[in-house]
């Protein structure tokens, strides 16, 4: 049961003491004031889905504007600017980056390393706690007079904190809060992963012998740790420019014809601030998108991944890297246009390690056994979008090329494929991956199809046309395109259709939460590991894990997490925990 | 799946070769951004397409069928350090053309006619030498009605600026531009697609961009960097005319003494401390 008592029994030379483990005493501490990783990383996952939703109908509103301009009344300018400025923070910071490090963190870094909990239960629970308050006031920004802010999601100053841009006066200081909050709550968690992974590890769970998920969520905790504050300065300088009159970014001002009081200061170092954190936050995102889907392709090809560790050297070398190429953001912003030579030259050599994992999760494919369950689709459709956005950074990195279409709607389409739509392609397969192990039941395989394809193929036929757009000059941020006289007529129909695509992409998400809720009832009973997985996560004598995880005794590791089809083995697994043969050729 | 994946590869080939939409036809000299482009466009299209094809025929091919077995292979050496090559290759294939235009970028050339283009929401304004060739002095702090880019009273080398606002900007055809960039408030970005360079103007300095206009006629000019509420709607004109219309056109503008004669007595805005 939840109370499982530590097990002191069966202690491996070199094992780590176990400490005695927090115990939940009522209803409310179990479930609500929880300090158990399972259930923090449901809260986590679930606020950032419901606030996910927002950002969903804010794209909804986004697209009916640039589909069908005029078409309802209620969507000015200023409300077109909030839109597209909190749909890109929402989906940025408080869904992808809480999902994927709060969510998948929380759950599968205890799990799969074989530890009882994270090593800080309670600082752990803060951190969640910190997060839903950023997010309630985000949420509030709604509710102020003046709306949220409007300023894009990169908040540029001095525009955000001038009048002329929409939710001067709350909007953005709720944001500029909001930010902080999230930036101490997420501190509070990371610290915890990164401690988990470095101390905690189950007897005989070397580095080397991580699942890839590990290692992606690691190495993203670690930028993030690095990279957050930079924005967290950024956005309390700013708050102290907006609310006490401060020059951070401020130089001297005319507006409307007034001078300000203002002046000294400069808004090219808060965006130099914003792309230090902006850039790797990318990865943040992408480092646990690769790692998970590495699992994913791995266990439903029934096959190693091919490369291991060049595999985890890529995650760490493209995080190194990360932390030097934040100014290709900036190409066309006015700083020295000889850093153009640098920062051209390290994005582009970042394209290496992307490129061997890429060739890496194909390679995995080739004489596999490929199994096309739900997640699997959500893998391949990941590959093939990935791959897409992955190619037009090549063009948005290679400082000239960038010239011409940064600020276009090229930049849209490039990101939303490769930071947008392929890692969310990767967290629905993960739920569909993990649910099972969550809640003891499958999700249902035809709605997930059903999910799957209209998801994968709709986004597809959203961003890759809208590449085009910006190729011809089409601009980002514009709430209306009418009267441009380089943009032929033919624009506005594809704009349209894009729109109407966006629709349908959306209502098929109802697929899915319709899905997650029935499911919980009425699913096909899952067992312990329906995927014949080899990790550790699938071996716990409860499902779901009961709190503790292991019952009276920590796992012992004897192997790599990728031993599929064992040529001699009597299944076409073995995993992690079993005692026996290692095959020469396999990583340690 | 795989039947889809196919069709993914070849339909977005065809997208590419099919579709109406396209660059507009490039009106300065900055053709080598568009050949740099499309050196970019071949090799990410073929990287693209082989791979998805070749994950389609890996989802055909090893699908799932009773009784069969994956292969068992860690690692192979040999394969990941071609492909590393081949992919470094590839990379400088790019990177090298695109560093060496860039080069050209940054050089302005020592020929380049030197043109003042001010922004501010959200609208702009635009300055070029007067007799003497050179533009004068400007700060902030003279912002006045009857002065609205700024110019320094006090310098002889500002009096003769001619100064455009609420107007079209002309350029004379077939000479190199150096186009500097002020903002009064906030970020903007002057950006006419035909030119493909651009730039941002950033308030408390000075940004610049060169290029020399290729062709005559008139091109519209965006704001696109977001500047605020209406940064949809900051549009402008620019002009590209043959030397002799140019000359005339010129002819007839304002300078900045002019201008500053004919909105009556100086008045400063005010100015808070």
């Amino acid at each position: 049961m939840a109370d499982a008592h530590l097990g002191t029994a069966d202690r491996l030379p070199g094992a780590i003491e176990e400490g005695e483990l927090y115990h939940p005493r009522s209803w409310i501490t179990r479930y609500v004031f929880s300090q158990d990783a399972k259930i923090i990383a449901i809260q986590y996952s679930s606020t950032a889905l419901a606030i996910g939703l927002v950002a969903l109908v804010l794209s909804w509103l986004i697209r009916l504007q640039l589909g069908f301009p005029g078409l309802v009344s209620f969507i000015g300018p200023s409300e077109y600017y909030q839109y597209i400025t909190m749909h890109g923070m929402i989906m940025v910071v408080y869904l992808l980056t809480a999902l994927f490090l709060g969510g998948f963190g929380n759950y599968l870094i205890p799990l799969m390393l074989g530890a009882r909990d994270m090593v800080f239960p309670y600082v752990n629970m803060l951190s969640y706690w910190i997060y839903l308050l950023a997010v309630l006031v985000l949420v509030a920004s709604f509710f102020v007079p003046g709306g949220p802010t409007g300023a894009g999601w990169t908040l540029y100053p001095p525009q955000a904190i001038l009048a002329g841009t929409p939710g001067r006066d709350w909007g953005i200081v709720l944001m500029l809060v909001s930010l902080i909050l999230f930036i101490i709550g997420f501190t509070m968690g990371g610290v915890n992963y990164v401690v988990t992974v470095l101390q905690a590890r189950a007897p005989g769970m070397t580095l080397m012998r991580m699942p890839l998920t590990i290692w992606g969520i690691f190495t993203a905790t670690v930028l993030a740790l690095l990279a957050f504050p930079a924005l967290f300065v950024g956005a309390l300088m700013m708050l102290l420019d907006r609310l006490i009159g401060t020059s951070f970014f401020m130089p001297a001002i005319i507006e409307a014809g007034q001078r300000l009081r203002h002046g000294g200061g400069s808004p090219i170092l808060f965006q130099h601030l914003f792309w230090f954190f902006g850039h790797p936050e990318v990865y943040i995102v992408a480092l646990p998108a690769f790692g998970i889907v590495s699992d994913l392709i791995s266990t439903h090809a029934r096959k190693n991944i091919f490369g291991y560790r060049m595999m985890v050297w890529a995650i760490v070398a493209i995080g190194a890297l990360s932390f030097v190429v934040w100014a290709h953001h900036m190409y066309v912003s006015g700083m020295n246009p000889y850093f153009g030579f640098f920062f051209a030259t390290t994005t582009l050599i970042i394209a290496i390690p992307t490129a061997i994992k890429v060739y890496n999760w194909v390679l995995t494919l080739w004489r596999g056994d490929i199994h096309l369950t739900v997640p699997m689709l959500f893998a391949i459709g990941f590959i093939v979008t990935f791959l897409n956005g992955g190619l037009t950074g090549l063009f948005l990195g290679n400082v000239v090329v960038d010239v011409p279409l940064s600020d276009t709607m090229f930049v849209v389409a490039h990101f939303h494929m490769v930071m947008g739509v392929a890692p969310i392609l990767v967290i629905f397969g993960g739920i569909y991956h993990w649910y099972p192990k969550v809640t003891g039941r499958m999700l249902d395989e035809r709605l997930g199809k059903l999910h799957f394809w209209v998801t994968f193929l709709g986004a597809y036929l959203i961003f890759f046309p809208m590449h085009y757009l910006g190729l011809l000059g089409v601009p980002r941020r514009y709430f209306e395109i009418e009267g441009l006289s380089f943009v032929p007529a033919s624009v506005s129909g594809l704009n349209a259709f894009i729109s109407v695509v966006a629709f349908v992409v959306g209502a098929a998400q109802i697929a899915f939460l319709v899905n997650l809720v029935h499911s919980l009832r009425h699913g096909a009973p899952a067992g312990p590991n329906p995927w014949r997985a080899t990790t550790l996560e699938w071996q716990t004598p409860e499902t779901p894990p009961a709190h503790g995880n292991w019952g009276a005794s920590l796992p012992v590791v004897y192997r790599w997490p990728y031993d599929y089809s064992v040529p001699g083995a009597d299944r076409d697994f073995v995993p992690q925990n079993q005692p026996g043969l290692t095959r020469a050729g396999a990583p340690a | 799946m795989a039947l889809i994946l196919v069709l993914i590869a070849l339909g977005s080939v065809a997208f590419h070769l099919l579709s109406p939409w396209w660059w507009t036809p490039i009106a300065s000299n900055w053709g080598t951004i568009d050949t740099t482009l499309v050196i970019t466009f071949w090799i990410t299209g073929i990287v693209f397409t082989g791979i998805v094809l070749f994950v389609a025929y890996c989802v055909y091919r090893f699908r799932h069928r009773p009784g069969q077995q994956a292969a068992y292979e860690p690692e192979s050496r040999r394969l990941e350090g071609w492909l590393t090559a081949v992919t470094a290759l590839g990379v400088a294939a790019m990177l090298a053309p695109g560093l060496i235009v860039w080069g050209q970028f940054v050089r302005v050339p020592a020929d380049a006619r030197e043109v003042e283009i001010v922004a501010q929401q959200w609208r702009w304004s635009f300055r070029l030498p007067g007799a003497d060739g050179r533009l004068g002095a400007a700060d902030i702090r003279h912002v006045a009605d009857d002065n609205p880019l700024g110019l320094d009273p006090q310098d002889a080398a500002a009096r003769d600026d001619v100064v455009i606002d609420g107007d079209d900007l002309h350029l004379p055809l077939g000479r190199p531009v150096k186009v500097l960039m002020r903002s009064l408030d906030v970020v903007h970005n002057f950006y006419v697609p035909e030119f493909r360079a651009k730039m941002d103007m950033i308030p408390g300095m000075v940004t610049y961009v060169w290029f020399t206009p290729t062709r005559t006629g008139t091109f519209e000019a965006l704001c696109n960097e977001v500047c605020g509420v209406n940064h949809y709607a900051m549009r402008g004109r620019v002009v590209v005319d043959p030397e002799p219309a140019y000359r005339s056109w010129l002819d007839r503008q304002k300078t900045f003494a002019q201008f500053a004669g004919a909105a009556g007595p100086r008045r400063h805005v005010s100015a808070e401390p």
